[in-house]
Parts: structure tokens; sequence; C-alpha cells
């Protein structure tokens, strides 16, 4: 968790508006709000959540990403952060599209179904992976829509979204993703953090 | 209702212009407070009363001798703990309780002034307790917070007041009263106008009191403050002090003889003709009316940090209508936090012991206070 916040707090720029959707308990905000910005604000589905936050003073609101994304107006943020929560929605290409409208740019993680972790347990196993990124099971994972950073990258590429870095992460380890290693780091990798602009 | 009460009170010597065209000056507006100012003024809340409310939010009001309506929310040790905060909260124009209202009497009469009172709107009640800020010396109120009608009033108030307050906290309540809002209140006015002893609105001049019809008005009303689920949890088909029905109109239910219970108390400490006037005032609110439509024009001076409360059972202020005022915020990239509290006890959650509610709320009010303080520096 803490690698991945430090490398988006790496690629935001210093006091700069930020939205995180689905910022859960907050974590990330308060680590952002403590490294980079203070004027950074959230957006989650769960009540219990929402008020965790609020009871630390972060400003977030209750509403869904797929509905609740088009109120802010147009570019009104200089990042919009999606970690780890495209998977969960019915409809990921419409987010994707509602965080490069209200965000001059967008982050989004996506934790790696290509992983060899993930690969073996399907492949040796015959079931449903269930790793330490992906704790549910088939019947109760909030998990609609899993995909690869291979499957990540050649969206982005067919949508016309404009990469300006991508970065994998194995365990603590950091590298770049690029057109050449993007196979090797599909498999080697359980995270995959990409930043992008439409 | 006027009654000899023993409150802080100012006297209001600028004139006010109301909404309906007439002006007022050299009124009365009273209030109360609660902790104390710090030397910087940074811990100011105003805290505005809902429609039957009063200026004793905590601690026992001398009034009803009953704990203060917002006992909850304000108080030592509370969500809005006076240990820190100084809280300010003023009866209404047009209430009952000591400010300018339909009971005050005209000096030169020695009558009560009745339905010779003007109309008053929520503006206007707003704009009377800008002046008592004044006159306490507050430049800039830490927040200012209220439910249903006084959620309403926070919504004005940053609304004409843009630089005034850090943080607005608008719980329970709408940027314009719905149809399904003002039939509710135009039932319970008509019930009062229809008792006999209303007399127009010069009933005390008769020394008489529309009790019945004012008792019909509230226990209608206070039916839309609860949930359907809570009612029917609480009460269900219980009976009243009997093992079977009696067959005749006396209050054989529990539910019955509850609402006759709260009928009868209100009438006890609330004016008719204010009952009238406060619930015009909120039949008139319609803020994104007074911005041409365009709610979010109200808010885009300010800078004022908002957090929006919503309850899962209201459908008098239901959760939509509370949304709407986020959209707006955020529409204009304002500062707005929002979330609906899950509760069964409906309108009146903002007012009970909603764990969840008193906890979110004390927590971003005193962590709000915390951050806002520590950038000053």
């Amino acid at each position: 968790m803490k690698e991945e916040f430090n490398i988006i707090s790496n690629l935001i720029e210093e006091n700069t508006r930020v939205l995180d959707v689905g910022c859960g308990n907050g974590d990330l905000m308060k680590f952002l709000q403590e490294n980079k910005t203070k004027d950074i604000r959230g957006l989650e589905i769960s009540k219990e959540k929402v008020q965790n936050c609020l009871s630390k003073g972060l400003t977030v609101i209750e509403g869904n990403a797929e509905s609740d994304l088009k109120q802010f107006p147009k570019s009104s943020f200089d990042y919009v952060i999606l970690s780890q929560t495209l998977q969960a929605f019915l409809n990921p290409e419409l987010v994707i599209n509602e965080l490069l409208k209200v965000g001059k740019k967008a982050i989004v993680t996506i934790p790696n179904f290509g992983y060899w972790r993930v690969r073996l347990q399907l492949l040796f196993k015959g079931t449903m992976p269930v790793t330490e990124n992906l704790p549910h099971e088939w019947y109760n994972t909030p998990n609609l829509h899993m995909c690869t950073i291979k499957d990540f990258y050649n969206f982005c590429s067919s949508k016309n979204i404009k990469i300006f870095k991508s970065i994998a992460l194995k365990k603590s380890r950091i590298s770049e993703i690029n057109k050449s290693n993007l196979n090797y780091k599909n498999l080697d990798s359980h995270l995959g953090i990409f930043l992008i602009e439409s | 209702m006027n009654k000899n009460i023993d409150t802080k009170k100012i006297i209001i010597s600028n004139p006010l212009k109301l909404d309906c065209g007439k002006e007022i000056n050299n009124f009365p507006i009273a209030y109360e407070t609660y902790g104390e100012l710090n030397s910087e003024k940074s811990n100011a809340i105003l805290v505005f009363h809902a429609l039957t409310g009063d200026q004793y939010v905590s601690g026992k009001n001398p009034i009803t001798n009953k704990d203060g309506w917002w006992s909850y929310v304000v108080g030592e040790n509370k969500p809005i703990d006076t240990n820190k905060f100084f809280v300010i909260c003023a009866n209404v124009i047009g209430g009952c309780m000591g400010s300018y209202g339909p009971s005050t009497i005209n000096e030169s009469t020695g009558k009560q002034i009745g339905t010779d009172f003007p109309i008053i709107t929520i503006n206007d009640m707003v704009n009377a307790q800008y002046e008592l800020i004044k006159y306490l010396e507050i430049e800039k109120l830490f927040a200012v917070v209220g439910g249903s009608m006084g959620g309403m009033q926070v919504l004005q108030f940053v609304a004409n007041f843009p630089d005034k307050a850090k943080l607005a906290i608008p719980i329970a309540c709408t940027s314009s009263h719905s149809a399904q809002n003002i039939a509710f209140n135009e039932l319970g006015r008509q019930a009062i106008m229809a008792d006999s002893k209303w007399e127009n609105g010069f009933y005390s001049n008769y020394k008489l009191n529309p009790d019945k019809g004012l008792a019909v008005a509230r226990m209608a009303a206070h039916i839309t403050y609860l949930s359907e689920k809570g009612l029917q949890e609480k009460f269900g088909r219980k009976l009243q002090d009997r093992d079977s029905l009696r067959y005749g109109f006396e209050a054989d239910f529990q539910i019955e003889s509850y609402l006759r219970y709260q009928g009868s108390v209100f009438v006890d400490r609330f004016d008719a003709n204010s009952y009238l006037y406060i619930t015009r005032a909120m039949d008139y609110f319609d803020l994104s009316k007074q911005y041409k439509g365009n709610l979010s024009e109200a808010f885009k001076e300010t800078k004022t940090k908002f957090f929006v409360i919503s309850f899962t059972s209201d459908w008098l202020y239901p959760t939509s209508e509370n949304r709407e005022i986020v959209i707006a915020l955020n529409s204009i990239s304002a500062d707005v936090g929002f979330v609906e509290i899950e509760s069964d006890k409906g309108h009146d959650s903002f007012l009970l012991d909603v764990p969840s509610f008193l906890k979110t709320l004390g927590d971003y009010i005193n962590s709000t206070y915390k951050v806002i303080n520590e950038r000053r520096i």
C-alpha cells in the first residue's frame, strides 16, 4: 500500500487539486494531504467509509463514480485518482471517460490479473485466483471486470488515451512499463499504475 | 409566548427592509449563547433553529423546563462542545420566544401585533440575525449550522454573507420548498385558521387561543417528522391503557394518544400566529429562484467549506433534495462533503440520539476546526 501511495504522490505536482475516486477510509487522501496538496476531495460509495473520512476532517462526498462524477465541471481537478477500483465498476470504460473529463489528468492503478501468481492458480489449481491483492472468492468478489496491465495498456492505445507514465510494482520493486517490456511486466508485477490524459 | 420571558435580547435599530417590501426597525432579537468566545474570536458557531425551535439550544429551556432542542449536539463534551466553541442561537423573527413576531406587543396600542405583522422570509430571518453577529462584534464565524429550516438559513446566510463563515453545515434541508412541504404547511395553517378562536389572528385581543387548530397542525406536522418504519416499530397497533377497542373515538391506539399529547404540549409553548408566519417563510424559500434559477450562483462568491447531511428515512427533506445542494456546489468546484446517515427516525433524526450522525458531525467539526487553525499558523 505504502509503495503505491508513494508512486501516486510522486506523479502529482505540489499544491494541485486532486479528487480521489473510491477513496475508502481516506488513507491515500491523508497521505497526499500531508505530502503533496491540501486541496483534495474524495468520492466514496460506502456510507461507513464516508463517515470515517469525514470524521478525519476529509472532504468526501457519498456517491457513485458511475453516476456522480458528471456533477463536477470539466477539468475541475488537476488529477483524478482511481486506486484499485476500476475493476469493481459495472462500466469501467464510462468511468475512465468521466475521470478524463473531470480531471486534466487521471491516475489509475490496477491489480494485475496477468501476474504469474494469479495465472498459476488458474492454470494449476483450476480455480479462480485468490491472492493477497485479490483476496475474494469468485462468489463474493466486488471485482466485476478484472484486467491485466497489458489489457489496460492496449485499452489506452485503442481509445487514444495518452499514457504519460506507466509503472509496474512487484512487492516493493518499482519499474517503468514500456512497449518492449510490456509482456514481461504483465507477468511479473502485481500492480500497474498509469498516469493518463485524454 | 412572550410571557415575561427573561431572555437575552438586543434591539436592532438599523432599519431592515423585508422581502415583502415593508421596513422594520427598533425590533428585538432574543438570543442565547453557550461557552466562551476566545480572544481571537475564532470559535463562534451560529446555530439556526427549525420551525418550532428557539434560542435555547442546550441546557434547560427556561420556558418549558425541558432540555434544549439540540441537547444531543450542543453542550459540554457534546459534538459541538461548548468547552471549546462559543455557540450563539437567536430566535427567528416571526417567532414567539422574545424576537420580533406576531405576539410582540405593539407599544402604541398595548396589544399583540397579530396578523398585522408583516410576512417574513428566510432571507429576512438571516438578515436580522446578521445584526446580532455584528452586535457581538464577530468578524467571522467558525461555522453556521442548522437542520431543517435551520439548514435553509445556513444556505441563505452563506449566500448573503459569503465571507462570514468558514464552515457551513446544512442538515436535512432543501434549497427550495417542495410542493409536498408546502402542502403539509398549508394543512397546518388551515387547521389554525379554521379554529373559531383564531379571530383572524387577533385572538389575544379577545383573550382567546386557537389551541385546537394549533394542536391539529402540530399533530399533522409531527407525522411528517417520523418514518413509517419508525412509527410501526414504536407504536404498531398497540392500544393505549386498555385491553380491547372501545368502539368510540377516544384514543384507543397509542399512536393517537401520542399525537394528542404532542399537540397539547405544543400549544403551551408556541404561538399560533408564529406558526403561520414561519411556515409561510419556509414555503417562500427558493434559493435558486433568488439567483435566476441557478442555485450554484448563490454560492459563487464564497470560499466557505460545506458539509451537507441527510437521513435515509427523511421523506420530508429527502436525500435527493440535499443532494441537489451538493451538486450545485460541486458544479462550481466548491469545497463540499456529503453523507446520508442511516436512520429510521425520519426527518427528526437530526434532533435525536442517532450515534453515527452525532459522531460524524462532532468529529468533522473538531477536525476541521483543528485543520483551519493549523493553516492559520
